[in-house]
Formats: structure tokens, C-alpha cells, sequence
């Protein structure tokens, strides 16, 4: 077609600078051009002035000695004496994921139950939740934490005053305590109980699909699965004859030994990022429950299916997909949120490795490089794993 | 009573006794009065805003009204819900905009109703489906989603959905206003067959052809009132109030 205009022949002599293809060719080759010489001057700046300070690089202080001690460890032996910079890495890293993970479970619940609540016609529960969401969307989540921390936590009554339930379970300034539980002959019953319980409730939920589909009755599988996961190791329990002990706490005058113990700085943390997150969750459940059109519901009401199957069948599963991408940022949000536990003293990876490690080897790039690969492995991760979920429950379209 | 009723009797489907709604402040529907035979079908038909729609879906309480009676199949509509939901299994409804439920396929979205509501084991439920898929000429889509269909398509199977529960009283509302006009006339075709059948039909619609091949009364509304009631014959050819004229001679001007 174009051929046959005047001057505009496919054979026509066209300037190179004016061609849009060499322009932007010549422009893309600038940019990469530039940013390779930005990198070189970099790097040669930085290997330049580490060398002229007599700073060694690499890895080897990851096997050097940490001698600092750390607050919040979990799963691991970790000893200020004998433990290495490594180590204090992997305890940074298990303390990110262990805050991070349950603070997305919990931000998760929190979120979904005001998003609906939101939606509520009743006006007091509508007003609750919109009063939580605007006030925690709106003030930074640092303030959040230091008042968690500081104004809540912080200020419950010392050891001696502990708020106490029965003798057993105490809340104070150092935490929450409670009994653990100390197994005895037999005690292995109880969780091949419970993984009997979950095995099960596999088998009834699928049976229960089975006759649905054959006799059209539907079966109560979520209480029954409850029953079967909490009722078998209660049973196992009984007929063991109770095969556990429990180590109580013992209250000194000013502290408290034995039993498990749930520090306020994790607690803090835990609670300020739930909280936090939980109101842009609720925000997004909302609209994502709003999206899904008005008709839809109708279209259920006419054929007189019940409000909750409704929900569940039919609101829910188109809501997913509006809710599922933006609900991953929320989560790769709370992960990287989980930082400024730096300021409450909570032992996440930035506190201790980018923290005091680096104070104490100055070896700063590559501890905030493996600091930033750390992130950036479990932001991936999570994006991955969102994405696959996200494209699994998508529409079909023509 | 009309003449042309050729599967009507005496049992009345629908019975609405000085109805009225408001939305808010707002009139909608002012002092309905309405009864419709088994078997017998009700074309609706007035201009935009007229309450047309609202008064059809006040039948299986997709709106509440406020005042007067609307008993179907013998049921009172009220606020017990129970009963509400029985009314709804027995009346289905087809509406403008299709409302299939688009994460489902044609086969699930005829057979959740059946499977959740009436308790049909799976296997009679696809059966039921797939026969109501055949009747509406489009067994072959089963297992597509409604997003891959075309609008007479969907329109189509959203009958066959309704169809699925065994309702005794179909109600449609514009079913043909959001299709195309090549696609109209494969919906209406099926709404004729259901109409040759003896199935209790509300209509609203603008089809004129339509009203007078297939209903037994029209029924002409404007500002929330009926204004006038009468066999297709008489309606068009003898319209009383001059609103009927005048929405008449528009609508059959353009069609």
C-alpha cells in the first residue's frame, strides 16, 4: 500500500538520522556503553581505596570468630565464644524468616477478616474496621513499632508484678512465659496421632468429594478434619497416660528461668508488622471482593444457592484474582519491613549481620551484598511462588 | 381471561396484590396488581426507568418491596428466608448481562446450582446439564469457559442453567438488550420453545415480534404503574392510553 504513494516508496533514501531504527539503535548501544564505564570507574574506585586502607576482601571473615552475644536464637547453638560471623548470618536469617513468615500468616488473617468486615452492612462493624484500616495505613510503621515496643510491650509490669495466669503462663517486660513441654516413655504416640489425623482428614475429604459426587450429600469435611487432627493426639495422649511433663517457669525475684519464653522485641515486631500489613490487606480484599460484579451474587440468589456457598464457589474465587498481585507486594513489603526491627533490637539479618558483624569486620560491601542477595533470594521466591498461584487460579479467556 | 391461552388453567403461578417499592424517597412502583396462570406468558415491555425490571425482580426477591403481596406458587414472599429460598429454586431468572459465572465451565456452572442446592449427585447432575445443553443447541461448548463463547452463546447457556433446577416459572429480564443483533434471534428461538412447551414466562423485553408470536398478555408499564393489560392483538393493534401509543409508535418506528 505505502508503495504506491508518492515519496514514500519502500526504496526511498531515508537519512540514517532520521530512521527511528538506527536512532534507536544508537541510543541503546550509548546506554550500555555508559553504564559499563559508570561500573568499571566504580569498581576500580572502590578496589583502589581498599587496598590504599590495607582492607582485605572476600569471604574468609565469615569463619572468623563473632564474639558478641545475641539476643533472640532460635534452632541454633550459638555461642559468642566458639561462633563465627557464618553463624551469625544463618541466626539473622532464621530470625527474618521465622518474623517475616509468621507475620504473614497473621497479617493475612487480619487482613481478610477486616476486609470483609468492611464490607459489612452492619454500621458499627463497618466503622471498626474502617477506623483500624485508616489509622494503621496512615501512621508509619516505624512509630508502629516503637510504640509496640516501647509503649505496650516494654511497659507491662517487671518480673516481680507479672500478670500471671494460674502459675504457669506469665506476661512481663521480659516477655511471655509459659510451661514447656517435656516428653516422657510413649510420647511418640502423639505426633504419629496427629500426622494420623492429618492423613486422614486427606482420606475423608477426599471421600466425602466421592459421595457428594455420587449421592448429591454433602459432608461436613472441615469439622470433621478438625475433630481428626486435634482429637487423635488427645486420645493418643490419654492412652499413653498423659507421657509428658511440663517445666514450669520459676519465677526469681528478678527474672525468670525455665519453660519457653516469647520475647517482647519479637513480639513487637511480630504484632507491629502484622497489624500494619493487615490494613493494606484488608484494603485489597475489599476491592477485590467488590470487583467481582454485583450480578454474580444475583445470579446465585436466583438459583437460590445459600449466601455461603455463594461466598465460597463463587465471590471468593473470582476475587482471588484481583486480590493475589497486589497481595504479594503486601508480602514482599512485610519481608523487607522486617528490617527496621533494627530500631527495637530484634535480631533479624540487618540488626547482627549488617549491623554488628559489620561494625566489627568492616567489611561492608560484602556484607550489604549478601544482605541484598539474601532479600532479593526470598522477594524472588515469594514473587515465584504468588505468580504460579496467581496464573493457576486465572480466567480463561478466549 | 385471554383466548389465545392454549396451556394455560385456572392455578395462578403469580399472584401480586397492590404492590408498591420505594427506593429511598423514590416511587418505583406504585400499586401493582398482577396475576399470572400457570402456564400462561407475560410480556412486559414501557420505556427506560419504568420499573419494568424491578417489578420482575421483586418476583424471586432480588428486591424487596414494601407494601402489598406478591405470592408465588402459593408462598407469600416475606422476610423469612426459608421461603425466599424456596421460591427461588422453583422460579428461575435470565438476565441482561448473561451472569454466568466466568471461572467455571458452561457443564459446572448448569450443574453447581443442581449439586449444591437440590443435593443431585454429580453424575445426574451433568446428565440433566447436558440435555438442557442440547435443547439450547450448544452440547459441544460444555467444557469451555463462558469468556470463550459469543453473547447468544452465553445467553443460551444462562437459560440452560436456569433450566437445570426444573423451575416452574421463568423469568426473563432483557435477555436479548445486550446481544447483538444477528445473536437475537437464536435466544428468542429458544425462548419460543421453552414458551411451546408450557413453561410460565415473564418477559421483559423489547422484542415486539416476539410478544406477538409468543405471549398471552402484554403488559405496559410507565412511571412504576401498569397502565395497560391485554392480549398482543388488541395491544398493538388497539392501544387504549395515549403513553401506549406513544411508546408504541417509537419502538416500532425504529424496529
Amino acid at each position: 500500500m505505502t508503495a504506491d504513494v508518492p515519496g514514500m516508496s519502500e526504496g526511498a533514501k531515508v537519512s540514517p538520522f532520521r530512521d527511528p531504527k538506527v536512532r534507536a539503535l544508537f541510543f541503546q548501544i550509548l546506554v550500555i556503553v555508559t553504564f559499563l564505564a559508570f561500573v568499571y570507574y566504580i569498581a576500580d574506585n572502590t578496589i583502589t581505596n581498599l587496598e590504599k586502607r590495607g582492607i582485605a576482601s572476600g569471604f574468609d571473615f565469615l569463619s572468623q570468630n563473632s564474639g558478641f552475644d545475641i539476643g533472640i536464637v532460635l534452632f541454633v547453638d550459638y555461642n559468642a565464644q566458639t561462633s563465627t560471623h557464618g553463624d551469625v548470618l544463618l541466626i539473622g536469617i532464621i530470625n527474618t524468616l521465622a518474623v517475616s513468615l509468621s507475620g504473614i500468616v497473621l497479617a493475612t488473617i487480619i487482613g481478610f477478616v477486616f476486609g470483609v468486615l468492611r464490607l459489612s452492612n452492619n454500621w458499627l462493624v463497618n466503622k471498626i474496621a474502617s477506623v483500624y484500616i485508616e489509622v494503621v495505613r496512615n501512621i508509619p510503621l516505624l512509630v508502629q513499632l516503637l510504640f509496640w515496643y516501647l509503649a505496650v510491650l516494654l511497659e507491662l509490669p517487671n518480673v516481680r508484678e507479672s500478670a500471671k495466669i494460674g502459675e504457669s503462663i506469665a506476661l512481663n517486660n521480659r516477655g511471655l512465659y509459659f510451661p514447656s513441654i517435656v516428653p516422657e516413655a510413649g510420647f511418640w504416640l502423639i505426633p504419629v496421632a496427629f500426622a494420623v489425623g492429618i492423613i486422614a482428614t486427606i482420606f475423608v475429604s477426599r471421600w466425602a468429594h466421592k459421595r457428594q459426587d455420587e449421592t448429591g450429600q454433602p459432608f461436613p469435611v472441615i469439622s470433621t478434619g478438625f475433630g481428626l487432627i486435634l482429637g487423635l493426639p488427645i486420645v493418643a495422649a490419654l492412652v499413653m497416660g498423659l507421657p509428658f511433663g511440663f517445666e514450669y517457669p520459676a519465677m526469681g525475684r528478678f527474672n525468670i528461668s525455665g519453660g519457653w519464653v516469647v520475647k517482647p522485641e519479637f513480639m513487637a515486631l511480630f504484632l507491629g508488622l502484622s497489624i500494619y500489613t493487615g490494613g493494606f490487606i484488608a484494603e485489597i480484599v475489599r476491592s477485590g471482593i467488590n470487583a467481582v460484579s454485583h450480578g454474580q451474587t444475583e445470579a446465585a440468589n436466583s438459583l437460590g444457592i445459600k449466601p455461603n456457598i455463594t461466598m465460597r464457589l463463587i465471590i471468593i474465587p473470582q476475587a482471588l484474582r484481583v486480590i493475589i498481585p497486589p497481595l504479594t507486594s503486601q508480602y514482599l513489603n512485610l519481608t523487607k519491613n522486617s528490617s527496621l526491627a533494627t530500631a527495637i533490637g530484634y535480631s533479624e539479618i540487618v540488626a547482627i549481620f549488617a549491623g554488628t558483624s559489620l561494625n566489627q569486620t568492616g567489611q561492608a560491601i560484602e556484607i550489604i551484598a549478601l544482605t541484598m542477595l539474601f532479600y532479593l533470594t526470598i522477594s524472588l521466591i515469594i514473587s515465584v511462588f504468588m505468580n504460579w498461584y496467581n496464573s493457576r487460579i486465572a480466567l480463561v479467556e478466549r | 381471561m385471554s383466548e389465545a391461552a392454549k396451556h394455560m388453567n385456572d392455578e395462578v403461578a403469580i399472584q401480586i396484590n397492590g404492590m408498591h417499592k420505594w427506593y429511598g424517597e423514590f416511587h418505583v412502583l406504585r400499586d401493582i396488581n398482577l396475576s399470572v396462570h400457570r402456564g400462561e406468558k407475560i410480556v412486559v415491555c414501557g420505556p427506560s426507568g419504568s420499573g419494568k425490571s424491578t417489578m420482575i425482580r421483586c418476583i424471586n426477591r432480588l428486591e424487596e418491596h414494601q407494601q402489598g403481596q406478591i405470592i408465588v406458587d402459593g408462598i407469600e414472599l416475606t422476610n423469612d428466608v426459608k421461603k425466599v429460598d424456596e421460591i427461588r429454586r422453583e422460579v428461575g431468572m435470565v438476565f441482561q448481562h448473561f451472569n454466568l459465572f466466568p471461572h467455571l465451565t458452561v457443564l459446572e456452572n448448569c450443574t453447581l446450582a443442581p449439586i449444591w442446592v437440590r443435593k443431585t449427585p454429580k453424575e445426574e447432575a451433568e446428565a440433566t446439564a447436558m440435555k438442557f445443553l442440547e435443547r439450547v443447541k450448544i452440547p459441544e461448548q460444555a467444557l469451555k469457559y463462558p469468556g470463550q463463547l459469543s453473547g447468544g452463546q452465553q445467553q443460551r447457556v444462562a437459560i440452560a442453567r436456569s433450566l437445570c433446577m426444573n423451575p416452574r416459572i421463568m423469568l426473563f429480564d432483557e435477555p436479548t438488550s445486550a446481544l447483538d443483533p444477528e445473536m437475537i434471534s437464536e435466544v428468542l428461538d429458544t425462548m419460543i420453545s421453552l414458551a411451546e412447551e408450557g413453561m410460565t414466562m415473564v418477559c421483559v423485553t423489547h422484542e415486539m415480534g416476539f410478544a406477538k408470536t409468543v405471549a398471552d398478555r402484554v403488559i405496559f408499564m410507565d412511571q412504576g404503574e401498569i397502565i395497560e393489560e391485554a392480549p398482543p392483538e388488541e395491544f398493538f393493534d388497539n392501544p387504549q392510553s395515549e403513553r401506549t401509543k406513544l411508546f408504541l409508535s417509537q419502538i416500532l418506528h425504529n424496529g
